[in-house]
């Protein structure tokens, strides 16, 4: 702290105000990130050095990203504050309109057609992009002095913002991009939305889960016990209250019909039998692909059954590490190249490979002090706009964290979620860097009332 | 509302521990408790090649390789990176056509993927390597592989040395400690078998990092648990390459086996059975196809009738009836019996003799010249009838322990596999076949006495018998391995059953003399005088053994020279009628040449007319009729092929097949023999192919 204040002493410049812990993990994870790429690009060829300054790998290329990346962060903290909530607005419709724009001039790439080709063989990723426009124009919603969240058409309005990029980056099969505007909730329910929804939300995804893992007779003799329990307990309030008898039949009547009707459906006729099967290999359970008609219809050959090749390959990674790790660039299926997208999607395996439990544990603690000191961040804001946004900037990273490290432990079906500053690529990285350099730069301003 | 709000800000810090939490406990599950992925991963990336060792040489006793480790070279592809090679050169130099060539690339691919490299041409020939090498540069994806295979320079001596083969499931369930794995050799019969931890070696590993695609990334670790490739150790053996190759020879076109023993050592000179075949047939890639025709083939070429044929001795057990006698006391060498052409003393059993002059049996000498069948069997009962053990049973059993310890109806433990013990009849066998205890007597078992009755022997046991007498009472167990190469204690344990003494009679010389000078009679004036050595006073003893299902067996039991014998053979010629016509004659060359050095010039034609007697049974010799009749059935179709082949290139595959199928022709037949010596086998069908082609109008 002292330091910090004895440097906002010396420079009256653009580190005034500038929250340095933030400023020191930011650098520290994009570091890891490089050396995580380094692992797996390296060579046992004596030309490491070489090949790094030709900046034909991807480890130089990432470091030329993070040059571009401080560059970019040194205009962000010069930019005033209020250009962004005075933009937020039309920087969303910008993002909006950049998605849209994909399905036109959209350049594909591993079958998702969301690329947008740039100048020098960079693509830009408008989804990535949009997750800050959304954020900011959730914060700019959300700090009118107009808006009282607690009225529902509020909270709908906050919500066709947040689920609008969703909509059209499920269109383009990104589900896993899709899947992390819902972190946007866990911001909304900071700002008072009820818990119900949050609560009703996990409990959806439990019950799919359990649908996958429990046989389906069990499963629905066990909801039924449950609501007779449950009606047997609250017998004496039926008589207060005579909807709450009908709520819990009619609960458990939904549950059952989504766990023996609507969840087979789902699987057999609206996922492709990939998707499926990928779902169902994350619970550890086989998908028989004969059931789908979805693939069954687009071709007459007998759906292939993927196999789990990825995910399989990225568990060996992870678990042959042990306590300690194999060491520093030792790692065997690093080296080996057994897993797929190391430097991109699974860059977590490399990591986990060569430094172990041990090595995996003190990333994660990073992470968590990051997370952590941004909510910190957040709870000292005075203006609402610049809480709100910080909120965004804990669920983005929270989700992509999550989705990323539970899909290379073999926790989550594998969406093609980046893991933060660390994966390969510059859309990932541009993209975060400006979402916490925003942040900085509001924080900066924490004691103006931002709208 | 941010204050109203703030608890809210704790309860999403604890949803990001919950998430944390559940990631790390999953961590500790995958990265502590789940053994499992370590080995996965090592599975996956820990190449380990096997370096072979050269497996050992065996040499003959003056120490010429009966077979050796050629370097042979594979042609390997890896057709992903064969793509810009220039196919039309290296189809040129192989003689195949780009069809071909596109079918080999193919086969390649479906068994091996396209990055890993096949063979696409195994075993070349060294025209073919010294071509192929000058124009490698044109032919990126592939390389030239070298391997160490077994070859055969005297093409001699097949079922003695054995073969090498691929290890199988079976093999690997019966030798799981001795560390080997699939994919490596082993030897499977013969002194390969026996010797196999003597020439094995020890194999190295190397341990390299591999990447997905299984290619090598380089030393796992630089080497550290590598180990080093240990060759193995040579044998040493007392066969004779000379006189191994001459008794193939003269066994040529029979059925039977000869074997010559070093009596002083117990050293097999020879050993012989035919029909037989070329060692280099089984090696390479033509292995399993030849192999598997010489399974089907029903004169057995790889069964060893040395060790496992059984034939009744008939006269050449005459000899030892005497040694038994002797060593009891019941005979001296002057007795004699007064034989007038047969053996009536059994009264109901009558044993007829091939004499009738009278005195012909006056003593031992006479007798056994004679071959009297009236006084062997008279010695016989004899020794039966003992007083000394009471009753004919126990007289028996006795008997039965001397045929023992001469090495009858046991395993003499020869250095082969699966050698067969024989038999001498057991009491319970006679008990059996008289229905009781008791109830049969030395006259109902007479004929034991003339060697026919229940009693056989193996041909190696018979020489064994003629090491016995030639040495006056002593033998040393058969064996090929005279010593090996840095002999160590394992190696002395397992040599010192034949560098062990077996005395097994105490006779006096003066006994012994009149043995010899009975047996020497029967090369002078006996059934043998006219089988004669250059130079050599020789004892042998001729055999006709009564053979139920056809002509009778020739057998035929020597040892020379008469004076410090240093040669006792023994051989079988099935069919062969009197001992003295076919076997005699073979022996004696046997002997002229381990004695000789070499053969007489006037013995030489003789050699090629007993090469050429032809006493193959005629229900082998249909067999291989049929055999021809379906292999000329097959030529007709294949020219018929052949020329639809020259108008249209479409059924190449077919034709191959056929010529595979053709080329499979029993070894045993005379012509086969001498196509396999003066060809490549390897190359055989590739080269008729050509000739067919050729050869067409």
């Amino acid at each position: 702290m002292e330091g910090r204040q004895a440097m906002s002493n010396r420079q009256k410049g653009i580190s005034q105000g500038i929250d340095t812990t933030i400023v020191w993990l930011y650098a520290i994870l994009v570091m890891i990130g490089i050396l995580c790429i380094f692992m797996v690009e390296y060579r046992n060829d004596g030309h490491w050095l070489q090949s790094f300054l030709n900046g034909k790998t991807s480890y130089s290329k990432q470091f030329i990203y993070a040059g571009v990346c401080t560059i970019l962060a040194t205009f962000i903290l010069l930019t005033d504050s209020k250009f962004f909530t005075a933009f937020a607005n039309l920087l969303y419709a910008f993002g909006i309109l950049l998605m849209l724009s994909t399905f036109v001039i959209g350049k594909n790439i591993n079958g998702s057609k969301s690329w947008i080709p740039l100048f020098g063989g960079f693509n830009l990723q408008p989804v990535e992009i949009c997750k800050i426009f959304t954020a900011l124009a959730l914060a700019k919603f959300l700090s009118r002095q107009e808006t009282d969240f607690s009225k529902l058409k509020s909270q709908l309005i906050a919500g066709v913002i947040t689920l609008l990029p969703a909509i059209i980056s499920i269109i383009q099969h990104e589900a896993g991009m899709a899947l992390v505007y819902f972190c946007f909730f866990l911001v909304m329910f900071r700002e008072g939305l009820s818990p119900t929804i949050l609560i009703v939300g996990f409990s959806f995804v439990a019950l799919i889960i359990s649908t996958l893992l429990i046989e389906p007779n069990t499963l629905a003799i066990i909801l039924t016990v449950g609501a007779i329990i449950t009606i047997y307990l609250l017998r004496k309030q039926f008589k207060r209250s005579k909807g709450l008898l009908t709520l819990i039949i009619f609960i458990w009547a939904a549950c059952v019909g989504i766990q023996r009707f609507a969840v087979p459906f789902i699987f057999n006729n609206v996922l492709e039998c990939y998707q499926s099967a990928r779902v169902y290999s994350a619970f550890g359970k086989d998908y028989n692909c004969s059931e789908n008609k979805r693939s069954a219809k687009k071709s007459d050959k007998a759906p292939k059954k993927p196999d789990d090749y990825n995910v399989r390959q990225s568990k060996i990674a992870i678990g042959s590490g042990g306590l300690l790790g194999k060491g520093f660039l030792k790692g065997t299926q690093t080296r080996g190249k057994y897993v797929p997208a190391q430097s991109t999607d699974f860059v977590f395996t490399s990591l986990g490979e060569a430094f172990g439990f041990v090595g995996c544990l003190i990333f994660l603690l990073i992470y968590l002090f990051f997370l952590f000191r941004i909510i910190t961040i957040a709870e000292r804001q005075r203006s609402t706009f610049s809480r709100v946004y910080a909120y965004s900037v804990v669920s983005i990273l929270l989700f992509h964290i999550a989705f990323n490290i539970c899909m290379t432990i073999g926790l989550f079906p594998s969406p093609g979620v980046t893991l933060p500053l660390i994966s390969y690529g510059g859309s990932s990285m541009v993209s975060f860097t400006i979402l916490i350099f925003i942040l900085l730069r509001l924080d900066a301003d924490r004691q103006m009332v931002l709208r | 509302m941010s204050v109203f709000n703030q608890s809210r800000g704790r309860v999403i810090q604890i949803i990001i521990s919950a998430v944390f939490l559940i990631i790390t406990i999953q961590l500790i599950n995958l990265q502590l408790f789940s053994a499992k992925y370590k080995l996965a991963a090592e599975n996956n990336a820990i190449y380990r090649k096997i370096v072979y060792p050269d497996r050992g040489i065996i040499f003959d006793r003056t120490r010429k390789p009966l077979l050796e480790n050629i370097i042979s070279y594979d042609l390997m592809v890896t057709p992903a990176e064969a793509k810009t090679t220039d196919t039309f050169t290296l189809c040129a130099l192989l003689n195949i056509d780009t069809v071909e060539y596109k079918k080999r690339i193919r086969d390649a691919i479906f068994k091996n993927t396209s990055v890993k490299p096949s063979i696409f041409e195994p075993l070349l020939s060294t025209e073919l390597f010294a071509r192929l090498s000058e124009n490698m540069y044109k032919f990126p994806g592939f390389v030239l592989s070298e391997r160490s295979v077994r070859n055969y320079p005297y093409n001699t001596a097949a079922q003695l040395l054995g073969y090498i083969a691929e290890v199988d499931t079976t093999f690997l369930r019966k030798h799981k400690e001795e560390g080997y794995e699939m994919g490596d050799y082993a030897g499977m019969n013969g002194l390969e078998r026996t010797y196999e931890k003597v020439l094995m070696g020890q194999r190295g590993i190397k341990r390299f990092i591999r990447d997905n695609k299984s290619r090598i990334q380089g030393p796992y670790e630089n080497g550290m648990f590598d180990t080093v490739a240990i060759a193995g150790r040579n044998l040493f053996t007392s066969i004779d390459v000379e006189v191994q190759q001459l008794a193939e020879q003269l066994l040529q076109n029979k059925i039977g086996s000869a074997v010559a023993i070093n009596p002083r050592t117990g050293g097999i000179i020879a050993m012989v059975s035919s029909p037989t075949y070329n060692p280099n047939v089984l090696t390479g890639n033509a292995r399993r196809r030849n192999w598997g025709r010489m399974v089907m083939d029903t004169a057995k070429p790889m069964y060893n009738r040395a060790i496992k044929g059984q034939y009744p001795p008939g006269s050449t057990f005459k000899p030892l009836g005497a040694l038994v006698a002797l060593d009891q006391g019941l005979v001296t060498p002057s007795y004699g019996v007064g034989c007038g052409g047969g053996y009536a003393g059994c009264g109901s059993v009558y044993v007829r003799c091939e004499h009738k002059n009278p005195g012909h049996a006056a003593n031992l000498r006479l007798a056994l010249a004679n071959s009297c069948n009236s006084y062997f069997s008279d010695v016989f009962r004899k020794a039966i009838d003992n007083k000394k053990y009471g009753n004919a049973t126990k007289g028996y059993l006795k008997w039965k322990e001397y045929m023992n310890s001469f090495g009858l109806g046991v395993r003499l433990d020869v250095d082969l596999p699966s050698e067969d013990k024989a038999s001498i009849p057991d009491t319970a066998r006679y008990n059996k076949d008289f229905g009781g205890k008791g109830r049969w007597n030395s006259c109902s078992i007479l004929t034991l006495g003339i060697g026919q009755d229940r009693m056989t022997a193996t041909p190696v046991q018979l020489a064994n018998l003629m090491c016995i007498i030639a040495n006056k009472g002593y033998y040393y167990a058969p064996h090929f391995v005279d010593s090996i190469e840095r002999e160590n204690e394992e190696d002395k344990e397992m040599l010192k059953k034949y560098r062990t003494k077996h005395v097994v009679t105490h006779i006096s010389d003066s006994a012994y003399k009149a043995v010899h000078d009975g047996m020497h009679d029967v090369t002078v004036y006996g059934t043998a005088s006219a089988i004669s050595i250059p130079g050599v006073e020789y004892c042998a003893k001729t055999g006709t053994a009564q053979n139920p299902h056809g002509k009778n067996h020739s057998l035929f039991v020597a040892f020379a020279p008469k004076k410090n014998p240093r040669i006792a053979v023994a051989v079988v010629v099935e069919n062969g009628g009197y001992g003295s016509v076919a076997a005699g004659p073979i022996a004696g060359f046997i002997m002229e040449k381990y004695l000789n050095d070499t053969i007489s010039t006037s013995g030489l034609s003789e050699v090629d007319r007993v090469a050429k007697i032809n006493l193959i049974p005629t229900a082998i010799k249909q067999w291989y009729y049929r055999k021809d009749s379906i292999r000329a059935a097959k030529l007709a179709e294949e020219e018929a092929n052949a020329k639809l082949e020259a108008a249209a290139e479409a059924n190449s595959k077919a034709n191959t097949e056929a010529q595979l199928e053709l080329n499979a022709k029993p070894v045993g037949s005379n012509d086969t023999a001498v196509k396999i010596k003066s060809k490549s086998p390897l190359l055989l069908p590739e080269e008729q192919k050509k000739k067919w082609k050729g050869g067409k109008p």
